[in-house]
């Protein structure tokens, strides 16, 4: 006689501490074993895109932070990038070497968050405690950039905000220096323990085809084995001044992506480090006061300079009508930016894509046949963060 | 073997040659314009090609144009990591029609057409599980139309005396303020030229 089973049906979330935020989980469980998920998101929508068309062009930049909120910059950074190929202007070389260095910083924060908080998942408590330490440090070179540890709003279109600080750039310099042994301290703590080898080896297994097929990006693409990054493929800024290697996995497993993610970390110290050896002198903001405005010594003694900084802070500049789809290698995948102008000063159509999005829609595919207990290693390696997945 | 934007409209116009109605080249991206009867054929053929091999779906969305007779812009846009070329497809359609899905070319177009479902109220034909996604349970509207306004019908609040959520119209203590600060000087449509060019 076989014995007739029932299949469960389960919530996870959508508060739950391994959900990494607000994500409610329908799982329909045969036993132990995952037979579907069905993610409900959008708990943390806040209609970022329509928000946007009522803004104007920098009215709009304070919400890209909010999106993926463990590395604001790199969202902006597409947004930016986006605007200065419609307005087709320039941005001077040290702006882009300013914001290739807080990209690189923004996507250490990130790594170091998700790498940690997978351990915490599979029940490593060190790592997390190790790695927050560290992101405390980033976010002061932040606070010190922007006046912000996390909403920088800093990158602006024609550049960034202000020049940095002086000894911001030495201090980071020193950071480069400690951190590589941080990130020793973390690998003897996970890379060869058991347990966190046992909890990620051969789960979460994506193909080289299916990760194209399920429209993976990032870590996800390059722990399949596929060797895709756009700051090597479809440079942006001064990402061609650089040489760093991009890690690529063999299994596709999520043990496979956290090594990615380990690599990419030390890779981005050797970016920045190059960056702030490099960097020249010189203005980092495009200087058409039409579009940037004006520094504090000239509005004291120029009109023109007063008559741009009212314009540009109550009408903003205008866009010439076009439109334009921008990426950015952002921490988590392919972040873009598809921007429809109409040639006033905001906004037609923002539309976002995030990575996380497409990321969580394979989940049921990820899961199918897995125990519920890899339902959190496997949340873990997709990286989500839910700012960006349901903006 | 690479090759450019401008080898690629070549290909992509001879090889769709009549379906393809406007092709044209902006910011080293390809932008094509095709009926939307034509769209499966065509994505089809840009993920199959030898030449194109658009093997990735990046996003879908829709733009708003409540003015024209044909309200809603699809835009699909493609990526193909082989030959290291993006392309955006535009296609025009009424506010009733029936978009085909193309879930079954890409898995992963699921919940993108989920979300312009959701957030313009374009359905999808053949699409496996069409609900909404972002937006909260029982959400009425389609919040990205133009005509949608931006602080929403409903708002939520937890009610102490029937101890539960309950969701109300809006009440504002002051009214959404949209200040035009565009340029009296430049830009403002003044009636008599509009008037001139009728």
């Amino acid at each position: 006689m076989t014995k007739k089973t029932k299949t469960m049906n389960l919530n996870f979330g959508p508060q739950h501490p391994a959900a990494h935020g607000v994500l409610r989980l329908i799982l329909e469980l045969d036993g132990e074993v995952v037979e579907k998920i069905d993610p409900h998101i959008g708990l943390l929508h806040r209609g970022t895109e329509k928000l946007i068309e009522h803004k104007t062009y920098m009215q709009a930049v304070p919400y890209f932070d909010r999106l993926d909120y463990v590395a604001p910059m790199n969202q902006e950074h597409a947004f930016a990038l986006a605007i200065e190929k419609l307005l087709k202007i320039d941005v001077p070389i040290r702006g882009q070497y300013i914001r290739v260095l807080f990209c690189e910083i923004g996507r250490i924060l990130s790594h170091l968050l998700n790498i940690t908080t997978q351990a915490l998942d599979v029940g490593a408590l060190t790592p997390s405690l190790w790695g927050f330490e560290e992101r405390e440090t980033l976010m002061t070179f932040y606070e010190r950039a922007s006046g912000s540890r996390l909403h920088a709003n800093y990158f602006r279109a024609g550049g960034v905000h202000q020049d940095l600080p002086r000894g911001l750039t030495e201090d980071i310099l020193k950071f480069c220096h400690t951190f590589p042994k941080i990130i020793d301290d973390l690998e003897t703590l996970l890379t060869d323990n058991r347990i966190f080898k046992q909890r990620n080896v051969d789960i979460g297994i994506v193909t080289k085809e299916e990760a194209l097929e399920h429209s993976f990006s990032g870590v996800m693409l390059r722990g399949s084995g596929i060797p895709w990054d756009l700051r090597k493929s479809q440079p942006y800024d001064c990402y061609k001044d650089f040489s760093f290697k991009i890690p690529i996995g063999k299994n596709g497993d999520c043990y496979d992506r956290y090594l990615c993610r380990m690599e990419e970390m030390r890779q981005s110290i050797d970016i920045i480090k190059n960056c702030i050896n490099k960097m020249p002198l010189g203005p980092v903001k495009n200087i058409d006061g039409k579009i940037t405005p004006p520094s504090k010594k000239d509005l004291k003694n120029s009109m023109e300079a007063v008559i741009h900084h009212f314009k540009l802070f109550s009408e903003g500049f205008r866009v010439p009508s076009g439109e334009v789809y921008t990426a950015v290698e952002a921490p988590k995948g392919e972040f873009g930016v598809y921007l429809i102008s109409d040639g006033s000063n905001k906004p037609y159509k923002c539309k976002i894509r995030a990575p996380g999005f497409s990321h969580l829609q394979a989940m049921d595919y990820l899961m199918k046949g897995h125990m519920l207990a890899d339902v959190p290693a496997v949340l873990g390696s997709l990286d989500l963060v839910f700012g960006e997945v349901d903006r | 073997m690479s090759i450019t934007v401008a080898d690629l409209e070549r290909t992509v116009n001879s090889g769709l040659t009549t379906t393809i109605k406007k092709s044209e080249i902006n910011f080293d991206q390809l932008f094509i314009d095709v009926d939307i009867e034509n769209i499966i054929s065509t994505i089809l053929f840009l993920k199959t090609n030898e030449k194109c091999r658009f093997k990735q779906l990046i996003d879908i969305t829709a733009v708003d144009y409540p003015e024209k007779e044909k309200r809603f812009k699809i835009v699909y846009l493609l990526l193909s990591i082989e030959k290291n070329l993006r392309i955006v497809i535009n296609t025009y359609i009424s506010e009733k029609f029936e978009v085909p899905s193309i879930t079954k070319i890409f898995p992963s177009a699921n919940w993108m057409e989920r979300e312009v479902f959701d957030m313009y109220g374009i359905s999808f034909k053949d699409h496996p599980d069409l609900r909404r996604i972002l937006t909260d349970y029982g959400f009425e509207g389609y919040p990205l139309r133009k005509d949608f306004p931006l602080t929403g019908h409903t708002e939520v609040r937890y009610s102490e005396t029937k101890k539960k959520v309950v969701s109300e119209k809006v009440k504002l203590d002051q009214e959404y303020r949209n200040f035009d600060f565009e340029s009296p000087w430049e830009g403002t449509k003044y009636i008599n030229k509009e008037e001139e060019k009728k």
